[in-house]
């Protein structure tokens, strides 16, 4: 039945101007996260002698996508519905953008939190829309609003209104129900998008596009999310932090994926990783971030013994040839060069060239492919930038082991040991996702057991 | 369930909307011819029992026995002690079932499904004559001894239906925000329906069968018409009694597949 929704047992709830009732003051407006604290939180449940979850205090910046990762029945799930209370913590505080929402209206505090669940959890019984409807309603929207939002959402997540809207979920495939579900999770644009594995349930290639959607509705939105996966790689290609998790809760490291990777805090780290932790590195690096090498180059129209002979002088092993929009045409060697009179840009179909946005991965794939040890790489329109090898690539991971041990990652750690100052940060720091220094990281290495 | 990859190629083909749609309508076209063709069975039989009853060589007393308006009194009588049964059933069993399915009640679970049990173990007329005793002769104690009969299989499928509810369903509707009545409306108690209307269409049959009982204790019915024919050796009175209970029972649980056929939420298969 939907309730009145101004009614609280407590006094937590800003009213945004729209009459939407937001827990923390967090009527900001579109496209704003909160930040959420966790402050030793435990979870005893009776009659068992460990603490699912024991004394956990973990920040979750504002704005950004956080990933638990951690074996099954390690607490993760549990850590993550502590955040919407619906697992209600046994011991300390959770605080969203400020305030303490621990004591507040449980049904209140889930109608501004996104909740997304393996499958999409859509009730068959529902058409898509009235499924997307349902957190809406329950806030007192009037009817023209909340099909317009429909609509607006449906578009979000790729569905074509016209034809899903009035579907029942059996009628959609896996992928389908679970961008419904994301819909029906962003209805009431909540501050905060908690996920339950939710690419669980479908195939490998769904799950891929599903993920690509996510982060580019993230760039959209800029919400903050929390998403309990059991897959590393899914945690590093969706995570601005990874907390890997261990039985209990016991948070093993919490960082960001470049730094886990680089620096895994211990053997269970490592071991989580899995193999191949140098490979899944050249997932997360970008060409424009590897310093490019600039060859010897020549324009479509001059001689080749001129280019030829800047070549030599240049020491270098290659010439480009440009053509008249500056992009790529041919690469030539010095031998080639001397059988020429004049370069002309004709272009090469098989020249060796990534875009400045591809990864290292798809970089080293094309050099591999092209079997030359370098590729060309191009930016806006094509236009040349520079030139990448083997060994920018090698010299870029070593770089980026070396630069991950700059941490600035958030506080996150399990002891009841928390430096008062760092708290006391983390509460001042939670409205612009700035995470805290690295002495809090490191005295969440030393405190653990 | 089909794992269409691509979107875009479904989006990019709407027939495929239309297409399920007339999926469902097809389906649902051949339900109702079903429903249709049962109920014409039925009333063929009970057109063909009085064309036979007009025509067969009866007795004076057996005549009087089977008088048009007699039969139809009794079949009255017998009709309000199945409903007032089944009605006290339904507000009983449900709400029970629900609470049963709820919190700390779920560990009294047991022990009710226990006791509902022995309610329809007991054979029928040991507990008819029993409560008789204990209540007095009428209809009051044949319609107790009804509901302790039939509350087993309403309070049963309630409790089934609603513990069948996928409990992930459960937690997105709270992980929604909505309020514990909320979900038990607006997802367990829809996605429910189907097996407690089973339930309930069962408890019916069961009702209309066992209320033939109620004779026994002076509580009326069609039960009279079969214990007279026992009585008195009128094999008629005896035939047609129990033809018009079992077509009765009959056309009861048509009704109840109608109202199950109706209530299914759409959306399920």
């Amino acid at each position: 039945m939907p309730e009145n929704p101004n009614h609280s047992r407590t006094t937590t709830i800003h009213t945004g101007p729209d009459g939407v009732s937001r827990p923390g003051g967090v009527g900001q407006g579109e496209g704003h996260g909160a930040s959420i604290l966790l402050e030793e939180v435990t979870k005893q449940y009776p009659g068992q002698g460990k603490p699912a979850v024991g004394g956990l205090t973990l920040e979750i910046p504002a704005g950004s996508v956080v990933m638990f990762v951690g074996p099954s029945g390690c607490g993760k799930t549990t850590t993550l519905k502590m955040i919407n209370r619906l697992i209600e913590p046994t011991e300390g505080r959770i605080v969203i953008n400020g305030e303490d929402v621990t004591g507040m209206d449980g049904d209140q505090l889930r109608r501004n939190i996104g909740y997304v669940i393996q499958a999409g959890g859509l009730f068959p019984h529902m058409t898509v829309a009235s499924n997307i409807a349902i957190v809406p309603k329950m806030l007192g929207w009037d009817k023209r609003r909340i099909a317009e939002r429909v609509d607006e959402l449906l578009e979000l997540v790729s569905l074509d209104p016209a034809v899903y809207r009035d579907r029942y979920p059996k009628e959609l495939s896996g992928g389908q129900q679970q961008r419904v579900g994301v819909a029906r999770a962003l209805a009431a644009d909540p501050p905060v998008l908690l996920m339950d594995e939710p690419f669980g349930a479908v195939d490998p290639i769904t799950r891929q596009r599903l993920q690509d959607e996510l982060l580019s509705i993230q760039s959209e939105l800029h919400k903050t999310i929390v998403c309990v996966t059991h897959d590393f790689d899914e945690a590093m290609k969706l995570g601005d932090w990874i907390a890997v998790f261990n039985e209990g809760a016991q948070l093993e490291q919490y960082d960001s994926p470049e730094r886990i990777l680089a620096h895994p805090n211990n053997e269970f780290v490592e071991s989580f990783i899995g193999s191949g932790a140098g490979l899944k590195q050249l997932s997360l690096s970008r060409v424009k971030d590897v310093e490019l090498r600039q060859p010897v180059v020549g324009r479509a129209g001059e001689r080749a013994s001129d280019v030829l002979s800047r070549l030599q002088g240049s020491g270098k092993r290659h010439a480009v040839i440009l053509d008249g929009r500056n992009r790529p045409a041919q690469l030539l060697t010095a031998r080639q060069l001397s059988w020429l009179s004049m370069v002309t840009d004709q272009a090469d179909a098989n020249l060796p060239v990534v875009g400045e946005q591809a990864t290292l991965n798809d970089a080293l794939d094309e050099m591999l492919v092209a079997t030359t040890g370098h590729a060309l790489v191009t930016g806006q329109r094509g236009v040349f930038l520079g030139m990448i090898d083997v060994e920018s690539v090698t010299q870029a991971i070593t770089d980026a082991r070396t630069a991950a041990s700059d941490s600035d990652a958030p506080v996150g750690l399990n002891s009841g040991a928390i430096p008062a100052v760092a708290l006391a940060q983390a509460a001042k720091v939670h409205d612009d996702a700035l995470p805290l220094g690295p002495d809090a990281a490191s005295d969440a290495g030393g405190d653990r057991p | 369930m089909s794992a269409v990859a691509d979107p875009t190629v479904l989006a990019a083909a709407p027939g495929t909307g239309p297409g399920s749609g007339a999926g469902r309508g097809a389906a649902r076209r051949r339900g109702w011819r079903s429903l249709f063709i049962q109920i014409a069975v039925l009333l063929v039989l009970i057109v063909a029992l009085f064309v036979w009853l007009a025509n067969a060589s009866l007795s004076e007393v057996e005549r009087a026995t089977l008088a048009p308006a007699e039969l139809w009194r009794m079949t009255l009588e017998h009709l309000k002690l199945t409903v007032v049964s089944a009605v006290i059933v339904l507000v009983i069993a449900v709400p029970l079932g629900i609470a049963l399915t709820r919190g700390p009640l779920r560990r009294a679970n047991g022990v009710i499904l226990a006791i509902a049990n022995i309610g329809q173990a007991a054979p029928a007329v040991g507990l008819v004559v029993l409560l008789a005793f204990a209540m007095g002769f009428g209809s009051p104690a044949a319609i107790v001894a009804l509901v302790l009969y039939a509350i087993l299989p309403v309070l049963r499928n309630t409790m089934v239906g609603l513990d069948g509810v996928d409990s992930r369903l459960v937690e997105a509707g709270q992980g929604m925000g909505m309020s514990a009545s909320a979900v038990l409306f607006k997802v367990e108690l829809p996605l429910a329906v189907p097996v407690m209307l089973s339930g309930i269409r069962t408890a019916l049959v069961l009702l209309v069968g066992t209320a033939t009982l109620a004779t026994f204790i002076n509580g009326g019915g069609l039960g009279l018409l079969i214990t007279t024919g026992v009585n008195l050796s009128q094999t008629a009175v005896l035939v047609v009694g129990s033809l018009l209970v079992a077509l009765l029972a009959l056309v009861v649980d048509w009704i109840g597949k109608v109202v199950e056929f109706v209530a299914r939420p759409k959306g399920l298969a």
